[in-house]
Order: structure tokens, then C-alpha cells, then sequence
């Protein structure tokens, strides 16, 4: 996703001289052919993420748009109040990246853990917030957040997600429908699709049906699909690397309640209410916490027959 | 000097509203009484720290900075940001004296439903650049529109006034080396150094001397001024930058209360709210004055 992301914004980049893309000292080799090809269109701002945002935040108000690029939580919570105060409630055009949602970098230990960006992300006012779910979502993402006013965060993870065409156009906020069944409605974002469609395959084997919803974004979030898969599915099970409090199922759960759908069976997978204080790699932290595929297929079983 | 530096000063002849410095001072002197007005109608807080940036406040506006009321978003105007937002009230009484909005309108402040905030506001205020509240955020978003004019080639001017007691705050330093770096020498800081923060003198909190040595050995160009003598800042200020290249901090050394003989050097007045006889007799020591 992140080689994804840096091809496109080259592309844009090259047409488009607003774009500005400032690192705070990460993305070793991954940048270099963008500073070479631009490099008036490129700041290192060094490890310091704080005046990252607020730089951006000057530049943006100036005409620019900008990029600012870090990994794990330090583009957004470190540089949290920078984001809403500077950033948001100015209309700015900062676009917040970080590469390494949830466990993808799983070995370095709970400090490169995003596991609450996006719940704290998404409560933010104006702040577009999206997590691809697929290297294609990637760069249609990158492209629709430069045309995107304002503010925005995009979420890339280390696992690409499940390759193939799309069938369907990119809408920004609009949950795209990947598969079609009758039982489940699995309600996915970022690179964990990949472990959902395992997931799905192995329930079909049982004779468990599934629709899977790509969601990557959840502001804005068009509701119409997720309220219409409540009535139409004995089960929604949301699906993120991340909390399971305030993110995507959190959303799911708001949306479906404002709406007075009928919520029947709901399962929340994700971070359940603790720190990831386990080291390794993503798949193996998504086997520990209960939410690669062999998990999902057992806790959507499970939750049927509850 | 560079051409960019040329400009800079041809621009400053056509635009500056160069006022005497015994009309920056009366300036000054009807920032103070708006602001004690304010804060006494809105029951607010920070009346000392509004008082030590008047005069500051009445020399870039009426001789220093290039803006014009009329077209607040003039591309090639000077940009201001108040990173001590909680003296928002003096930024405000300026802007409204300069014509950007009634005067009348000084009356909202700090009351319900009003758009002028105790910290300062840019939403509903032409003239206002950054909404500012939360100490140390000014300086960074001005080196980021430096940059941003630096490259865009615009002879325009960051100025950002900062407290002393802000500079506690790590993104000072963060934003002090960015713009070393990229040798911003269209940023202008000052520093209200009037040496007492919030709960205590700035030297019995967090000590910032030596002061001068650490702007300097961040490579930035540092000047001392008389905070409060508009026209030995006037002149000050219209020698920035101080030198090519660098970005020059003012460390103007000011008095906290400044204008009213009860507040002054006194950490009360950060908090006090002047009502009644305290009033009366603050108002007359600045119509006095």
C-alpha cells in the first residue's frame, strides 16, 4: 500500500505542482525517486511530527496541498492537537499519512501499534478518515483525498489486501460490495479483507454464506448498504485491526441505531479492550488476538449458534 | 540584498501606515482601554498579558507590517499570528481600531454566541489568521507559511508573537530549527518576555536564561528591544531581517500589566478580572496616561 501510495502521488505530483509531501525523517529508500523527480515538492521536517503538522498546516493555508508522512501513531497522535486544532479548524489541506495501520509493525512493539488512530481520527470534526482495503482502493484513495477539501487521514497497511480488478467505481465513502450471500455481513476495513475473504471461503464450506462490504472509508461513511445488509443477513460482524472501541464497529453500531435498522446478531472483531503488549509478526498478532481467518470462521460460527 | 529584499522594501514604503510613535503610544493607549473594557464586560481573564503586547501590537499595525483592512486576504500582505492566543482581546481592540471591524463590535466579546473568543479566533474576525488557544502551535504554522511564500516567491513577512512562558513548550524548538534550516528569513518572532507565566515568575518555573544565547545558538538572528517604547521598536523592526538568511527573534522586554500601575508585575492580574473600584481606577490611569 505504501509503494502504492507514493507511485500515485509521483503521478500527481508531476501535474500538479500544489502537492507537497513532508516526512518526518521517515520512508528510507521508499522516497527517494519522489525527492529526486521533486525536489522542490519535498520537505524532510526531521523527527519532529508535531511541527510537521504545524508546518503543513502554514504551507496548506498558503495554496499547498500537503502530505505529511510518518508511520504507526506518530503522524496522528503524536501530533494530535496539531491535527484538530491547526489543521481541521483551519479547512487545511493536510493529508495525514501513516504507513503501518494495526500490527504491521508488529515485531517493533506496542509504540509502532496503531491500534486506536482510526476510533480517534474519525471522532474528529471535518476529518476525511480512510483505510484502504486493497493496493486499487489504495490509489484510488490517494487520488480522491487531493481533490478532497480539507483535512484527511489515510490509513495504509503493510498487508496489500486481496488483489484483483475492481468491479465496481471508487465513491469516496461508499462501502464497496465485494461478495453476496445470504448469512453473514462482514463489514471490513483496511488490509485485514485479506483475512475475511479467507474467512469467508472457509464458512462457505459449512454452509455458511457470507456478503463482504469493503468499507474504506469511515468518513464519510454512506450508510445505505450497511443499513440494508441489517435486514437482509442473520449476522453483521464488523472486521479491523484495530480497537473494536470507537472504529468500525463502533460506526457500524451508531449508524444502524440512528437509523432504527434491526440489529440482530452483532460480533465486533478486533482489538478487544487491551494494549498489544505481544511481539511479531502481523499474522501471527492476528492469530494472538483472535482475528485472522481460522478466528473469524470460529467466532462467526460460534456467534450463529449463540 | 537580494531582490526578494528589494521588493520587501518597496512594498513597505507603499503600505506601511507609518504612524509617529506618539501615535503608536495613543494607539497603544486605546488597545488598553478596549481590552479592559472587554475583559471587564465579558468577566475575562489574561487583562495582564493583553497589556504587555499593546504596544507591540500599535507598532506592527500602524508602521511595520504591510496589510490593508480592505483586503484582508491581499495576497502579498505581512501575515500576523498570535501564538499567545490568550491576549487575544488586544489583537482584537487593534484590528477593530485598523478598520477591519467596527468598533462597536469589541462589545461580543467573551458573551454568548460571539465569534470573538478569549482566545483568539480567525472564524468571523477578518484579519485573524490562526485561531490560537493552545500554547506553542503559532510558531510552527508561521514557519510553514514562510516556507510556503518563500517558494511561491512572495515578498511577504510571517510575524508571530509568542509568550515567554510558551517557549516551555518543545514545538518552539522544533519550529525554531525547521526554520534555520530552510533559512527563513521572513519570519519574524517576538517574544513578549514580560517574565511572569501563569502561576509564578518565568525564573521561578521553567528558567529561560540565558535566553538570548539559546535563540542564537539555534542560528537565529537576535535583537533585544524596549517592548513597551514604540518608536525604538518601530525602528527595530524596520531593519528585519536582521541579517540575510536567518530568521530574527525580538526579544522585547516587556512588563506584564504594562499601563495600569496596580497590575503591573503582578502573576494576580493573569487571572484578575477588573470590576469596580479596581476598574474605575484602571480606566483612569490609561485615559491619563
Amino acid at each position: 500500500m505504501r509503494d502504492r501510495f507514493v507511485h500515485t502521488l509521483s503521478e500527481i505530483a508531476e501535474r500538479d505542482p500544489r502537492i507537497m509531501l513532508i516526512t518526518g525523517d521517515l520512508g528510507f529508500a521508499v522516497l527517494d525517486d519522489y525527492r529526486r523527480r521533486f525536489p522542490r515538492q519535498f520537505i524532510n521536517a526531521g523527527v519532529a511530527e508535531q511541527n510537521m503538522t504545524l508546518v503543513a498546516t502554514g504551507m496548506a493555508l498558503e495554496g499547498h496541498i500537503v502530505f505529511t508522512y510518518s508511520i504507526g501513531n506518530f503522524p496522528t497522535l503524536r501530533a494530535l492537537e496539531m491535527i484538530r486544532n491547526d489543521a481541521a479548524y483551519h479547512g487545511a489541506n493536510v493529508k495525514v499519512v501513516s504507513v503501518g495501520g494495526g500490527f504491521s509493525y508488529g515485531p517493533l512493539g506496542i509504540s509502532h501499534h496503531a491500534t486506536e488512530d482510526l476510533a480517534i481520527m474519525r471522532s474528529l470534526p471535518d476529518v476525511t478518515c480512510v483505510a484502504p482495503t486493497s493496493l486499487w482502493e489504495t490509489a484510488e484513495a490517494t487520488k480522491a483525498l487531493v481533490t478532497t477539501p480539507g483535512t484527511c487521514f489515510l490509513r495504509l497497511d503493510k498487508d496489500r489486501g486481496p488483489d484483483g480488478p475492481a468491479d465496481e467505481a471508487f465513491l469516496l465513502g461508499r462501502p464497496r460490495i465485494l461478495r453476496r450471500g445470504r448469512d453473514v455481513a462482514f463489514v471490513v476495513t483496511g488490509g485485514i479483507l485479506s483475512e475475511v475473504t479467507k474467512a469467508a471461503d472457509g464458512l462457505e464450506q459449512t454452509g455458511i454464506s457470507s456478503s463482504i462490504y469493503a468499507v474504506h472509508a469511515l468518513r464519510p461513511f454512506e450508510p445505505d448498504r450497511i443499513i440494508a445488509a441489517a435486514g437482509t443477513h442473520r449476522a453483521i460482524v464488523t472486521v479491523e485491526e484495530h480497537t473494536i472501541h470507537g472504529g468500525l464497529g463502533g460506526l457500524v453500531l451508531e449508524t444502524l441505531a440512528d437509523a432504527g435498522a434491526p440489529i440482530g446478531k452483532f460480533l465486533r472483531i478486533g482489538l478487544d479492550g487491551c494494549f498489544s503488549s505481544v511481539v511479531g509478526s502481523q499474522s501471527y498478532l492476528r492469530t494472538v488476538y483472535g482475528m485472522d481467518a481460522a478466528a473469524i470462521v470460529k467466532r462467526v460460527q460460534k456467534r450463529l449458534l449463540s | 540584498m537580494g531582490p526578494l529584499h528589494q521588493l520587501r522594501d518597496s512594498l513597505t514604503v507603499l503600505s506601511a501606515a507609518c504612524l509617529s510613535p506618539s501615535d503608536l503610544h495613543k494607539l497603544a493607549r486605546r488597545v488598553r482601554i478596549h481590552v479592559l473594557n472587554m475583559t471587564s464586560r465579558g468577566g475575562s481573564s489574561h487583562v495582564g498579558a493583553a497589556f504587555s503586547i499593546a504596544d507591540i501590537l500599535a507598532v506592527l499595525y500602524g508602521a511595520i507590517m504591510r496589510h490593508d483592512p480592505v483586503r484582508p486576504n491581499w495576497r502579498e500582505r505581512d501575515r500576523f499570528i498570535l501564538s499567545k492566543g490568550h491576549a487575544g482581546a488586544a489583537v482584537y481592540a487593534t484590528l477593530a481600531e485598523m478598520g477591519y471591524f467596527p468598533i462597536e463590535n469589541l462589545r461580543l466579546h467573551y458573551q454568548d454566541g460571539s465569534c470573538f473568543s478569549g482566545h483568539v479566533s480567525h472564524k468571523g474576525v477578518p484579519g485573524v489568521e490562526l485561531s490560537t488557544g493552545s500554547l506553542g502551535h503559532g510558531l510552527g504554522v508561521g514557519v510553514g507559511m514562510a516556507k510556503a511564500l518563500m517558494l511561491a516567491g512572495n515578498p511577504a513577512r510571517v510575524v508571530v508573537l509568542l509568550s515567554d512562558g510558551e517557549c516551555d513548550e518543545g514545538t518552539i524548538w522544533e519550529a525554531a530549527l525547521f526554520a534555520q534550516h530552510h533559512r527563513l528569513d521572513n519570519v519574524i518572532a517576538i517574544i513578549d518576555y514580560n517574565k511572569i507565566q501563569s502561576l509564578a515568575p518565568v525564573a521561578e518555573t521553567l528558567q529561560l536564561e540565558p535566553f538570548r544565547t539559546k535563540w542564537e545558538s539555534f542560528n537565529w538572528s537576535v535583537v533585544e528591544a524596549n517592548g513597551h517604547d514604540c518608536g525604538a521598536l518601530t525602528q527595530v523592526l524596520l531593519k528585519m531581517p536582521a541579517a540575510a538568511g536567518k530568521p530574527t527573534v525580538v526579544i522585547a522586554h516587556t512588563v506584564k500589566g504594562k499601563g495600569v500601575s496596580f497590575m503591573e508585575n503582578t502573576v494576580l492580574w493573569h487571572y484578575r478580572t477588573a470590576r469596580g473600584d479596581e476598574f474605575d481606577r484602571a480606566l483612569k490611569e490609561l485615559e491619563t496616561s
